[in-house]
């Protein structure tokens, strides 16, 4: 393995300080995050919920684009690590004035946040921002644009891992709409730098892009032969609003060529897992049966997208120079 | 410098179970759950828990989130989570450590103790009292009592075979 650049993600010492892509992040670093997540995993289900590790910390939720999920989790990771957090719904707020974002930032340094956890629909948007804010400040990316949504990555691994006790070995295929997935991206990151033997594409070929096989995945365009041997299987949202343009030629169409049915999910391993990082759109990417049966790890990721945000908080929290 | 071996350390481990045993009953507490702080004080947990013969399983707490000095030093290595395989409501908890040396774990381990429910009571088992408390506790059963130079550090080795060691730390 070639020596990685610290980059703006790591402090002096090699510890996480801001959390942008699982881009660069060696297998240390993205298995210490797994191996804390583990440590969390239980806390929700105490009597108090609550651990006080972050008390006195104040930590912004700075969603420019529409989440529910995700921020919700963000926040109740927040809140369960005892910090305080603000949600900052910035598409109703200040910008709409004609506030700049560097002016907003400033604004909530002045109330002495900690932590921004930024959802922006600019890739690049959570980069830029660790750029400008000040030292003691630390950020985490919930999702930009196209290009990486890590904790979602994280959370499926410390899924996979929790199922399969480790990636050696690992066949993982991610299928849907590659092209417009930022989760894809920073699946296929984390996946290879911790050892998932083989990563798989499939899609159409109007929903994969070029530079896909350079990153060390194998693409497939038939279902079928994808998902032969596969042990898990990561189901991408297929977003309405993409699907009429010419990329796709109608939601039926995709379903009967990739969605995930019980009788194509039989050319997997037997004890093949599901994901799906929510919101479902049931008979179009994914069959009822698949999401609701045995093998679907689906509401389990939910709750583990907790543990591993509390994870990645507490960890560039406590990257102290 | 080994300062106990094994076998020294096994016996004082016999009499602090009699000694435990004594002090529950004078109290009255029974039906005790035993808890063990990680890494150390479960290995010391494991063998009272074994000298006393409780059936229940034993209880174990890394204290990792409740530490005072997170905004100093920050995350510290993983260990195994906690996991405490009983109600603590109303169960009158025996709190196992290796060492006890400033008060701040057992203090970090009695909050993350309350935050699963409400003891009956809470009594503190250590091998080694190191009697340098920064806070107000004090050990209810302790194996032995020692004191250190000054910079010396004393540590627990096992899990299979258990001893205590000395050292200085190179500046």
């Amino acid at each position: 393995m070639t020596a990685q650049k610290p980059g703006i993600q790591l402090n002096k010492k090699g510890r996480l300080k801001h959390f942008l892509t699982t881009e660069e992040l060696s297998r240390q670093i993205l298995t210490e995050i797994l191996d804390t997540a583990e440590n969390f995993a239980g806390v929700g289900e105490r009597a108090v919920k609550k651990v006080p590790l972050l008390r006195g910390k104040t930590i912004a939720n700075l969603f420019f684009e529409p989440s529910t999920r995700t921020r919700t989790t963000f926040e109740l990771a927040a809140k369960r690590l005892s910090a305080d957090v603000l949600n900052i719904n910035i598409e109703a707020s200040a910008t709409k004035k004609g506030e700049s974002l560097l002016d907003t930032l400033q604004t909530l340094e002045s109330m002495h946040c900690d932590m921004f956890v930024v959802r922006h629909a600019n890739s690049g948007a959570a980069h830029f921002i660790a750029s400008l804010v000040a030292p003691g400040i630390r950020v985490i990316n919930a999702g930009d644009g196209r290009h990486a949504h890590p904790t979602q990555a994280m959370l499926d691994a410390f899924t996979i891992r929790r199922h399969k006790g480790g990636f050696n070995g690992l066949k993982v295929a991610i299928v849907g709409d590659i092209m417009h997935s930022r989760v894809a991206r920073s699946e296929i990151h984390a996946f290879n730098t911790l050892g998932v033997k083989e990563v798989r594409v499939i899609a159409p070929k109007t929903l994969i892009p070029a530079y896909m096989r350079a990153l060390g995945v194998k693409v497939f365009h038939d279902l079928k032969l994808g998902l032969k041997g596969v042990d898990a299987v990561i189901m991408l949202r297929l977003q309405r609003e993409r699907m009429q343009g010419p990329l796709l030629p109608s939601a039926d169409e995709f379903f009967k060529m990739y969605g995930l049915t019980e009788e194509r999910l039989k050319v997997a391993s037997p004890d093949v897992m599901v994901l799906h990082p929510g919101p479902i759109n049931r008979g179009v990417e994914i069959d009822s049966e698949v999401a609701d049966g045995p093998r679907s790890v689906i509401l389990e990721q939910v709750s583990h997208g907790i543990a591993i945000r509390m994870a990645v908080m507490s960890l560039c929290m406590g990257s102290v120079e | 410098m080994t300062v106990l071996d094994n076998t020294e350390i096994e016996e004082i481990l016999t009499k602090m179970a009699e000694d435990l045993r004594t002090f529950l009953q004078e109290r009255n507490r029974e039906n005790i759950a035993i808890v063990g702080i990680h890494t150390g004080g479960v290995w010391i947990a494991q063998r009272l828990h074994q000298l006393l013969g409780i059936d229940e399983a034993l209880g174990e707490l890394n204290i990792a989130f409740y530490r005072d000095d997170f905004s100093q030093i920050g995350m510290h290595p993983s260990v195994e989570p906690s996991n405490l395989p009983f109600d603590v409501d109303n169960r009158h908890v025996v709190l196992v450590d290796d060492i006890l040396y400033t008060g701040r774990t057992v203090r970090a381990a009695l909050n993350e103790i309350f935050d699963y429910g409400r003891p009956a009571s809470v009594s503190l088992v250590v091998l080694i009292d190191r009697g340098e408390q920064e806070l107000p506790f004090k050990a209810d059963v302790a194996g032995t009592k020692m004191s250190l130079k000054a910079g010396e550090h004393v540590k627990l080795t096992g899990p299979d075979k258990l001893s205590l060691v000395t050292s200085i730390p190179a500046k």
